[in-house]
């Protein structure tokens, strides 16, 4: 085979590949908005359920997805940031150092479904929180630490150490230098972290479904001990276990879940082209 | 003139504390800093500096010269601490700023960088303003009027002959001045702390002639001001610059002593045949 045959025989093989793998994120979320758009109204996003949920609107689970999505940051957030601060900034490099970077890397891949019953094992039954709220976030949170903790730790690192030996030198103390030079500098790189991390927690079922989830709530949760409907939970509900379930309530719900898990990509997506730009000065 | 009788027997240095008590010692020559067998040591078991002991006066340039790993550097950092930043580097020996020694655990390292500045051979401005990279400093050490923020922005860019080029351009980006007005504003922004000495590591190493010219100018002038302790980038700018020099080879302290001395006639056959240009 000539040398030009070659080369377009593996630019072909390299398109079809990138098309075949963009396609099917293309088809579902064409299919999701051309089945579901129908069912978007102003009583579908700000009603509650009716008829079993097969009628009305699915208000308390958007509600319960905000919150959980809201304490969820509210506690992994701060956690998190702290944590890739030491390790970066302060931690030694010694073997304890290094047991708590792989252990941090292993939480990051165990499976969602084991997060949701160490929550139902640790706080809903033994610190008796309940199905609720409460146990939803620390839940969510345990599961979104790791990811949130290794990139603000990767943003961290990338700051130049010149930066901070330039301030060090200038007569800052070590916390000065992180506050004044090193976290702007990595800000952006955090925040993409704690977003891509925030949109897991948005998005899954398995951990909230032990440990905050309502099969059907037909009012909002009152306290933060009280369990919550949530868009993911919602959607396996009313895809698998109710009978008679219009397809464009299924749909509808789905492509809620998508636009706010696909927005937050984009807040994500824009803050580090905007931080790239700015780079360049 | 001042120093090299005395700075020249660095053995012998007098002991900085005995000043006021010792009337051998003219008060009026004592040395800024008094660095006595001063070892530096990595935990690999390298030797950066050997038993070094050297005097440096106050409000004159003190050049420090040799080839690459004599140790220069090293010293710098040992003059403010930097070398603390640096995990397993052995610091033994004293080193006397006004009398005091500022190598124990016990010294304050972030007061003493202020009263230490120090310029670096790359020119590291901080992601932000020209002003802001000016001001930081003060900042830093918790200056809040901005009255006296904005004097000693104007008073240091001044200093650093870079005012002219930037005065109107106070809230650009740091990043965009050239590499020379860079250097410069680091040069600034040290100054605006109003440090004592003011330690440079090859600072003009990456700049265009003219803009080196403006850097070595302003030193001139600031040295009545600080004591100005630089590792140059070349023979011809230690020449230049000395008032006081030191010739370092792998480590030890060759020879010290006037600046003309040491450059036009250096007593020690090594000095010679590195200032002559025989090798490094």
């Amino acid at each position: 085979m000539s040398r030009q045959l070659t080369q377009r025989l593996v630019f072909t093989l390299l398109t079809v590949a990138v098309v075949l793998t963009t396609l099917p994120i293309f088809i579902v979320v064409g299919y999701i908005a051309v089945i579901g758009a129908p069912a978007i109204s102003g009583e579908f996003l700000s009603a509650m359920p009716r008829d079993g949920m097969r009628a009305g609107g699915i208000w308390p689970a958007i509600v319960g997805t905000l919150y959980l999505t809201l304490g969820t940051g509210l506690i992994a957030v701060p956690l998190g940031i702290a944590a890739a601060i030491y390790l970066s900034e302060y931690a030694k490099d010694n073997r304890l150092t290094r047991a708590i970077r792989i252990a941090i890397i292993n939480l990051a891949g165990i499976p969602s479904v084991v997060y949701g019953l160490f929550g139902l094992g640790l706080f809903v039954l033994f610190l008796r929180f309940g199905t609720s709220i409460v146990a939803g976030c620390l839940t969510l949170s345990i599961m979104t630490l790791p990811v949130i903790i290794s990139t603000a730790e990767e943003a961290l690192r990338a700051v130049p150490q010149s930066f901070r030996v330039v301030s060090i030198s200038l007569g800052g103390t070590k916390w000065q230098t992180i506050r004044r030079v090193v976290l702007p500098e990595a800000l952006p790189g955090i925040l993409t972290g704690v977003i891509l991390g925030l949109e897991r927690a948005a998005g899954e079922t398995a951990p909230i479904l032990f440990t905050a989830a309502a099969f059907f709530l037909p009012r909002l949760p009152g306290t933060l001990f009280d369990a919550t409907m949530a868009l993911p939970y919602h959607l396996f509900v009313i895809s698998t276990q109710v009978p008679g379930m219009p397809l464009q309530i299924q749909y509808g719900t789905a492509l809620v879940l998508l636009t706010f898990v696909l927005s937050m990509n984009l807040i994500a997506t824009l803050i580090r082209s905007r931080a790239r730009a700015r780079r360049q000065w | 003139m001042t120093s090299p009788s005395s700075a020249r027997n660095g053995l012998t240095n007098p002991l900085p504390l005995a000043g006021a008590g010792d009337p051998t010692r003219a008060s009026s020559a004592q040395p800024k800093i008094v660095i006595e067998n001063l070892s530096v040591q990595y935990d690999d078991g390298t030797e950066s500096l050997r038993n070094i002991s050297l005097s440096i006066p106050a409000n004159k340039i003190t050049v420090l010269f040799g080839p690459a790993g004599g140790g220069k550097s090293t010293l710098l950092r040992a003059l403010n601490r930097l070398n603390d930043l640096v995990d397993g580097v052995r610091v033994t020996g004293k080193i006397y700023l006004d009398g005091e020694d500022i190598t124990g655990p016990e010294v304050n390292a972030v007061a003493l960088r202020r009263r230490v500045g120090m310029v670096f051979a790359q020119p590291v401005p901080l992601p932000m303003t020209v002003r802001q990279n000016v001001t930081y400093g003060l900042e830093l050490a918790g200056v809040r009027q901005s009255w006296k923020k904005e004097e000693a922005l104007e008073k240091s860019l001044r200093a650093a002959a870079i005012w002219d080029e930037v005065h109107d351009r106070l809230d650009a980006p740091a990043a965009s001045l050239s590499g020379g007005q860079q250097q410069r504003l680091c040069l600034a922004r040290v100054l605006a702390l109003e440090p004592e000495v003011v330690l440079l590591d090859e600072p003009t190493s990456g700049l265009d002639p003219i803009s080196t010219a403006k850097v070595e100018d302003s030193l001139h002038v600031i040295k009545r001001d600080y004591t100005i302790v630089i590792v140059p980038h070349s023979v011809q700018q230690g020449a230049r610059l000395a008032d006081h020099a030191a010739f370092f080879l792998q480590g030890e302290l060759i020879e010290h002593g006037a600046g003309q001395e040491l450059f036009v006639t250096p007593k020690h056959k090594k000095t010679e045949d590195y200032v002559t240009g025989r090798f490094g």
